[in-house]
């Protein structure tokens, strides 16, 4: 009679909650909405190596040079000349407004000078207040410079070569050769999605109970905290294999991510991470006394997520402390595992150790979480 | 105080609640104090007191959602601390708020709870008690759009449905007009009539009277219980009431008066009570004569003993 465990209570825990979420059409269309959202945002508006920035040049030296100089950066596709000025103080106010993001002068007698093999000098100057968006502009300039030059001169002064570059910054990308954005925010966007949505739903499922006093109802009745817990589980562990569906569709067919690794393994690290979040949102709710203060909780969570997992900004540029907050948490594991299995093909051995962190982190927050769950109203 | 004891459980009755000593404070405030009760089996009791008396506190304790901090005791004769899961199945507990979910509809509602008591012939239980109800035209409705006294009814459904042995109500009729609250004192005798003990706090004096037996609870402790008559004996109170032109305007003037415990007015009639018989005459006495006042001998109401019993606690409390 006193049995720990019965599919009956579960089933009827389970019926329920697929109900609130059939009356509650407005967080279930949130769920779909939400991943959608992200990715046409992170998809599409942003790029962390973006083309076509904004310049200003000053050329106080026309000649075949300096046009073909010209011609070669735009050929990069990093720079847009939007403006040719005849004036330094324009160039500097045009730089320092933000109307551009680089000032190139090419300098007086600088075909002159380059001819003789005086190596002049042109300046660029350039906006770092966001390195991200400056990096690999310079990084292509430095790589048409020695280019450039060598071919002009070689053209007409055969006679005076000027001192080969003494070296040339060769970049070489690997798993992202074109540098394409999408191929690292997408599979990352995933984990991102199922971290903000899936600590909050289940937060939010279990203190709704206890702000409606509905709670109350539920402890006075046989039901066991195991069967609470997976009744509010399970289901948003379907509603996040959906999100996770709708961003890998719109992966491999909107942005062309390619998809190397087995799909199948992807599919159950995703449920493993989903868990390791329901967890943590089930934890956040035996804390919480209200709605609001599981989601400022899940604020808590997601930001260190977000911040620290890689997922913004590359994991091994962080301070080590920083890296040891986000070995704990599980996007940082699951974005391996999802860059991994789509863009490198990684096997089963490659995602071992990650897959174990995971299951470390539901066995510690699913264990937090049902030890924290109170039968009583103590 | 006096707390009666000379009337409730014979002992050749099984107990549905026999409990000793039950203490749960918060926070350090002694919420309940040394509460202990002895409930027959079949009867219905009423649980009195004023609000933050520990009445809500209480009936937690007994079904299992509060742990009490000491004493002991037992609930159809299974164990109060190590038993509470089985006493659950077989108690059916009604909140103060309504806490079915109101998106759900009346069946989803009563269906989610046959399902966790894991009855059988579910289906047919849930339809019988939505025809017992008279919601079963209304089964496919969310329970959020019910009116007050509907939500009632339908909550005491959902924790009947089980058949439990022991009811434990927590102000159910609470903002419910006095049709319905008829309706659903009809109800709950019919349910102890086919043997079920109900414990049901209240405030209404009416509903009282409807009890067999009522227990009184202020600030934690047990003050008198018994069946009303007993309750208004045991407690040596005395009363006079004035009847005619401006007999309550007395009230003020006799407040406050040696001998005089308190004095109300009910409409145009005052109720003047105190435990001294003789000090309480002599307080009454000036105004004995006054013009197209009458003045008798009265027997207490219930509720000026609660009066009483929670005038006369606070002071001990204090």
């Amino acid at each position: 009679m006193k049995r720990p465990f019965s599919i009956t209570r579960l089933s009827a825990m389970l019926l329920k909650e697929f109900n609130h979420m059939r009356r509650d059409r407005t967080t279930m269309g949130m769920m779909v909405v939400i991943p959608l959202m992200q990715l046409i945002l992170f998809g599409f508006a942003i790029n962390t190596d973006p083309k076509a920035l904004p310049t200003a040049i000053y050329s106080a030296d026309t000649s075949e040079y300096t046009r073909d100089f010209t011609a070669a950066l735009v050929n990069t596709g990093y720079f847009h000349i939007v403006k040719e000025t005849r004036s330094q103080e324009h160039l500097d106010e045009m730089l320092t407004r933000g109307q551009v993001q680089f000032a190139i002068f090419i300098p007086e007698n600088f075909t002159r000078r380059l001819i003789k093999g005086e190596r002049p000098q042109i300046l660029v100057e350039a906006d770092a207040t966001d390195p991200v968006a400056t990096g690999s502009a310079i990084s292509a300039l430095n790589a048409i410079k020695p280019r450039v030059m060598t071919r002009d001169l070689k053209g007409i002064t055969m006679a005076n070569p000027p001192a080969p570059p003494a070296f040339d910054v060769v970049v070489h990308r690997r798993y992202n050769p074109e540098n394409i954005t999408q191929y690292n925010i997408v599979p990352g966007l995933m984990g991102v999605v199922l971290t903000m949505t899936l600590v909050m739903i289940t937060g939010l499922a279990v203190t709704r109970e206890r702000e409606r006093g509905t709670m109350e109802n539920l402890l006075a009745m046989p039901v066991r905290p195991m069967e609470v817990m997976l009744g509010k589980i399970l289901p948003y562990v379907l509603v996040g294999y959906i999100q996770a569906t709708i961003i890998l569709m719109a992966a491999a067919f909107l942005f062309r991510v390619p998809v190397e690794g087995s799909l199948t393994m992807l599919s159950g690290a995703t449920i493993l991470f989903m868990i390791a979040n329901l967890g943590v949102g089930f934890t956040f709710s035996t804390v919480a006394q209200n709605q609001l203060q599981a989601v400022q909780m899940t604020f808590f969570f997601f930001l260190p997520s977000v911040l620290l997992s890689g997922f913004m900004f590359p994991f091994r540029g962080m301070p080590v402390w920083a890296q040891a907050i986000g070995e704990i948490l599980p996007l940082t594991h699951f974005l391996r595992i999802a860059r991994g299995i789509l863009l490198k093909g990684s096997h089963f051995a490659d995602i071992q150790a990650d897959l174990l962190a995971l299951v470390a982190f539901v066995i510690v927050s699913t264990g937090i979480a049902m030890a924290r769950y109170r039968q009583t109203l103590d | 105080m006096t707390a009666a004891t000379a009337s409730a459980a014979r002992a050749d009755d099984p107990l549905a609640i026999d409990v000793h000593g039950l203490v749960k404070s918060f926070d350090g405030k002694v919420v309940v104090d040394d509460f202990s009760l002895a409930i027959p089996e079949g009867k219905i009791f009423g649980f009195l007191g004023p609000n933050g008396s520990g009445k809500t506190t209480t009936l937690r304790m007994l079904c299992g959602l509060l742990t009490p901090d000491s004493g002991e005791g037992t609930c159809l004769g299974l164990d109060l601390r190590d038993e509470a899961p089985l006493i659950k199945r077989q108690t059916g507990y009604m909140t103060q708020k309504f806490s079915l979910y109101e998106d759900l509809t009346i069946k989803e509602n009563l269906d989610f709870v046959a399902r966790l008591y894991e009855m059988d012939r579910r289906t047919e239980r849930v339809e019988e008690s939505l025809k017992h109800l008279g919601l079963y035209a209304r089964r496919d409705q969310q329970t959020g759009t019910l009116s007050g006294g509907w939500k009632q009814r339908l909550a005491l459904a959902a924790c009947t449905l089980h058949e439990p042995r022991l009811l434990l109500l927590d102000e159910p009729t609470a903002g419910v007009d006095p049709n319905a609250r008829r309706e659903f004192w009809d109800e709950i005798h019919a349910l102890a009539e086919t043997g079920i003990t109900v414990l049901v706090s209240t405030h209404y004096m009416d509903e009282a009277e409807r009890c067999h037996e009522i227990v009184y609870l202020a600030y934690g402790k047990l003050l008198a219980k018994g069946t009303i008559a007993n309750i208004i004996d045991n407690t040596a109170l005395y009363t006079w009431r004035a009847n005619g032109k401006n007999a309550d305007r007395l009230a003020s003037k006799l407040r406050g008066c040696d001998g005089v415990e308190m004095a109300v007015a009910f409409g145009a009639d005052l109720h003047v009570s105190g435990t001294d018989e003789a000090a309480l005459e002599a307080a009454i006495a000036p105004y004995r004569h006054e013009e197209g006042i009458e003045w008798f001998r009265h027997k207490p109401t219930l509720e000026d003993v609660f009066i009483h019993l929670t005038a006369g606690s606070k002071d001990n409390f204090s």
